[in-house]
């Protein structure tokens, strides 16, 4: 025999979720074959899991998993609208109702289930339907636009689902349960007790104990649904959503072992009892088990490939804890949550004002987790699953995991798991694999994501995965601790919560409440840049002087040689030939080196300590002000020359960066802030390399955030587009404040946004949908900034006290012999070591 | 740049207490040579201490503009310029092993503050 003359011919019946996965990963393993897919349906594999997001405004396209091109691409050939009328085992080929053939070396069948609809008199018609097709979806959506109110028979996972969807097209929503309680697979009773509460609260009627006898005509509505125990309910519309069937047809017709009840008996590799053909999904039955939800599924195609591609693999059951949403009531469900384990204990905490109930099932040595009920808050899901499906031993007081402020909770440890131990069940992800990825040289959350898509999927799994990643990392010597400095056990953002809740508004009192020691070059700026990014006191002010930086105690920027240069504020880049005039003076009397900045400003450069009060009453006087090119604070608001001048202008770019530059100056914050206003779409202004750029359109402003120039450039990202004057300087308050508030010390914009869980999107919502509720309080605090702003140079030539910092020495009023220049290019600079030792051949310029 | 050309050592009357700043520093001239002065309070005692101004690696007289801290059990001022550390008790860079600084004895008495070099 020789096989490798030929491919591999395989044929798939079905294009459901676990049908497409499947493919997908039969083609990601480039196995040598050819694939055929075979759907019943007029459409490739779309996403049944949020059917109801239908009823939100997504639509077919958004739903699908994947479309024709995609499967061209993968050289999958794919037949939609394909009925298969004959299966020939013997020869290995498949017949459609079309009469299309297709020879087979291995068959998959992945015909999925169907709705069950309970046999009731009157099921059958018009406006009685059920819910797992997109055609399905259009016809409930037609029928609800001619009903009010609906009905959904079935208070199971997806009778619940259903339900949402037809709150969300608009009708009365009613749910009809034969069971005493919703969900009485998954939960407890006093859980589904709960839950139904919750539902009800949401205005769905939940009617449990109901068997419908009949559904006939209505008075009040379209129908009457008549029940057992003589009570009726009027409705528009029914949906059934009373679980599924297998969709067994064509293995009981070409002589496949099924179940008793239905369902393709398969084994461990998902084989039927034909060894050419195997059943994955939802048609197959797996120890007289059929699994209805979509991981199992996978976990079968991925069987079925492993053993076709010769690599192994088996399917051996799976856990069915689920963990959702559903019409935002938060709902879970572990492994044994009825207790029906022999010897096993029960813990529950019910909370009934908050609307929370937790209960935890543990073996009778209260050593393992059984399973779980969590409603109203899954917070401890990931926790408790971990513990269920690792078999940890559990802590001493096992109801300390379910208890709210019960202290500390004990965190699951890293190392209690093992590296079989699935962390990230949506990619199949196990710990020893986030190892392997921190052993080839991943060295954060985000390399680890990258790399192994674990917590990429519902992300449930991102707190258990951050916990693997600093132990492991901790392990390796790898300093994960937040903490700013060894003064403080917190980051920058939880001292700065800490300083406003706490009205601190001393480092003293910071580090007597909070902290250790006596701060550090660290913590100390930090906190001074803190208080001033909340309360904005004078920034010398005896109190904080000691915290500040050499550049802000001194207000410059010290050079090399310990001198200062001075850049006053110079808003928009706007300057009047006078101001020009007066910079050139004072440079002159003094001989301070100057040169344009990047921020379209002037630099002088070369001031002694004690000359800084001089130069700055002079600058004062005639109108100037500090330009915190010292600061962690706003520098420059950039500008072109916008259409007032130019021809191509569309906006007045000058008048609107002088605004902004004058609301926002003086905000201290994590790091240094960069603004740019372009006047049109040229962009002069490099708008987009600016934490803040704003580009004038026709009709108002774009807004870009998060941009910088510097070691890392990063283009700036589209925030909002075409604002008028107010919404753009409303957004600018918010991101600034809120990048105040979260951002890590000495973090910029740029790499705080990228941080940020969520990234761009995530700010969007913050800003401009307020899903925090925190804008009011953003606006409130920008507001108080601005309110409070004073140039701090004016205040200090003010302030006798404050002056007396600005002495080199205490004791004399020499100066700083050290500090030499030299001239080149007809101004100063810094005398070289060697100049400053052969002062023959360097020309010393004399000091002012 | 500065040459120590004392011969014998003597307590200076440098400045009055009112010239230092909690938890900061100021710089003296004393003979010739730039000294930092820093007045630490720390568990409610306050001591000074005194180094020389001049930071060997940024090689400028800075010192007394840095910001005064403790690192582990270490009161330590850290250079301005590239933010190394000196142990203000022994002068020693806590960074690197071949860098350090003159420290000098201080003390105060009533409202002056004195400096041995």
């Amino acid at each position: 025999m020789n096989f490798s003359s030929r491919q591999q011919r395989i044929v798939i019946i079905g294009n459901g979720m676990v049908g497409h996965h499947f493919v997908e990963q039969l083609v990601n393993s480039e196995y040598n074959c050819h694939i055929t897919v075979l759907s019943g349906e007029s459409r490739l594999a779309y996403d049944r899991v949020y059917l109801s997001s239908y009823f939100s405004g997504k639509t077919a396209e958004d739903l699908a998993l994947t479309d024709e091109k995609t499967y061209q691409d993968w050289g999958v050939k794919a037949v939609t609208n394909a009925w298969v009328s004959n299966i020939d085992r013997e020869n290995q080929v498949v017949t459609t109702k079309a009469g299309g053939t297709y020879e087979y070396d291995t068959l998959i069948l992945a015909t999925g289930s169907y709705p069950f609809v309970p046999p009731i008199p009157g099921n059958d018609q018009e406006h009685c339907l059920v819910y797992r097709t997109i055609e399905d979806l259009e016809a409930i959506s037609a029928s609800a636009s001619q009903s009010k109110v609906g009905v959904v028979v079935g208070g199971g996972l997806l009778g619940l689902e259903a339900a949402n969807a037809l709150k969300q097209a608009g009708l009365d929503t009613h749910v009809v349960e034969f069971a005493p309680q919703l969900m009485a697979v998954q939960l407890d009773p006093m859980g589904g007790e709960l839950l139904k509460d919750k539902i009800e609260a949401l205005g769905v009627q939940v009617h449990t104990q109901k068997a419908t006898e009949c559904i006939e005509a209505g008075e009040s509505c379209r129908y009457r649904m008549k029940f057992a125990d003589g009570t009726h309910l009027e409705t528009d519309l029914v949906l059934f959503s009373a679980g599924i069937r297998p969709s067994d047809q064509l293995a009981k017709e070409f002589g496949l072992v099924t179940g008793e009840r239905g369902g393709i008996v398969i084994d461990n590799q998902c084989r039927t009892s034909d060894h050419n053909i195997y059943a994955i999904g939802e048609c197959a039955l797996w120890d007289k088990k059929i699994y209805g939800l979509v991981a199992p599924g996978y976990a079968m195609a991925r069987t079925a490939v492993a053993n076709i591609i010769g690599t192994e693999g088996e399917f051996t059951g799976f856990d069915m804890s689920t963990k959702l949403k559903l019409m935002g009531v938060e709902v879970g469900s572990i492994g044994d949550a009825h207790a029906r384990t022999p010897g096993a204990l029960s813990y529950t905490y019910h909370n009934q004002p908050e609307g929370v109930y937790k209960k935890l099932v543990v073996d009778a040595n209260k050593a393992l987790v059984l399973g779980a009920v969590l409603i109203g808050d899954t917070s401890d899901y990931d926790t408790l699953l971990q513990y269920a499906l690792n078999s940890i031993a559990l802590p001493e007081s096992p109801e300390a995991l379910i208890l709210p402020s019960a202290g500390e909770k004990p965190l699951l440890g890293a190392d209690a798991l093992g590296d079989t131990a699935t962390i990230c069940s949506c990619h199949n992800v196990s710990k020893g694999d986030i190892v392997g990825a921190i052993d080839s040289g991943c060295c954060s959350v985000g390399d680890v994501k990258s790399c192994t898509k674990a917590a990429t999927g519902c992300g449930g799994c991102a707190a258990l995965l951050k916990n693997i990643v600093d132990s492991e990392l901790e392990k390796r010597g790898v300093e994960v601790s937040k903490a700013i400095c060894e003064h403080f056990d917190y980051s920058r953002q939880e001292l700065y919560h800490l300083i406003q809740v706490g009205q601190i508004h001393t480092f003293e009192e910071l580090l007597e409440k909070h902290g250790k020691g006596l701060g550090c070059d660290i913590c100390k700026p930090a906190a001074g840049s803190i208080f001033a990014s909340v309360w904005n006191d004078y920034i010398l002010a005896k109190q904080h002087q000691p915290l500040q930086d050499t550049n802000d105690t001194y207000l410059g920027n010290m050079q090399k040689d310990g001198t200062y240069s001075i850049v006053p504020r110079v808003a928009g880049g706007e300057i009047t030939p006078d101001k020009l005039i007066l910079l050139g003076d004072v440079a002159k009397r003094y001989n301070l080196y100057t040169k344009i900045t990047g921020g379209q400003r002037i630099d002088l450069f070369g001031a002694r300590v004690e000359q800084l009060p001089a130069i700055w009453e002079e600058l004062v006087a005639g109108g100037f002000e500090t330009g915190h090119a010292y600061a962690k604070a706003l520098r420059t608001v950039k500008s072109c020359v916008g259409s007032t001048w130019c021809r191509y202008g569309v906006q007045d770019s000058v008048t609107m960066a002088i605004d902004l530059e004058n609301r926002y100056k003086g905000l201290r914050a994590p790091h240094k802030i960069k603004f740019a206003v372009s006047g049109c779409t040229r962009e002069c202004a490099e708008a987009q390399g600016k934490d803040i750029g704003v580009i004038a359109t026709e009709k108002g402003w774009n807004l870009y955030v998060c941009g910088n120039g510097g070691m890392k450039p990063r283009h700036a990202d589209l925030f909002a587009t075409d604002l008028d004057d107010a919404t753009l300087v409303k957004y600018i308050d918010r991101v600034l404040m809120f990048y105040a508030k979260t951002a890590d010390r000495l973090q910029r914009t740029s790499v705080w946004m990228e941080n940020l869980e969520g990234g761009l999107e995530y700010l969007k919502s913050v800003v401009i949908e307020d899903s925090l509720g925190i804008c009011a309080e953003l606006e409130a605090q920008m507001q108080h900034i601005t309110d409070t702003y004073q140039c701090e140079w004016k205040t200090t030539i003010e302030s006798p006290e404050a002056l007396k910092r600005f002495r080199q020495f205490v004791n004399s009023n020499e100066t700083d012999s050290n500090i030499q220049f030299v001239a080149e290019r007809d101004q100063i600079r810094p005398a070289t070591k060697a100049e400053k030792f052969s002062a023959g051949k360097a020309i010393p310029v004399e000091l002012v | 740049m500065q040459a120590q050309t004392s011969l014998s050592v003597q307590w200076h009357d440098v400045c009055s207490v009112d010239d230092l700043v909690t938890n900061s520093g100021v710089c003296a001239l004393i003979a010739g040579i730039q000294v930092a002065i820093f007045s630490v309070q720390l568990d409610g005692e306050t001591n000074v201490y005194a180094i020389s101004n001049w930071d060997p690696i940024g090689e400028a007289n800075v010192l007394y503009r840095g910001i005064v801290g403790t690192l582990t059990d270490k009161i330590v001022v850290a250079s301005p310029l590239y933010k190394e550390h000196y142990d203000l008790d022994t002068g020693k860079c806590l960074e690197r092993e071949d860098a350090s600084v003159s420290t000098y004895p201080v003390r105060v008495d009533k409202d002056r503050v004195f400096v041995e070099l």
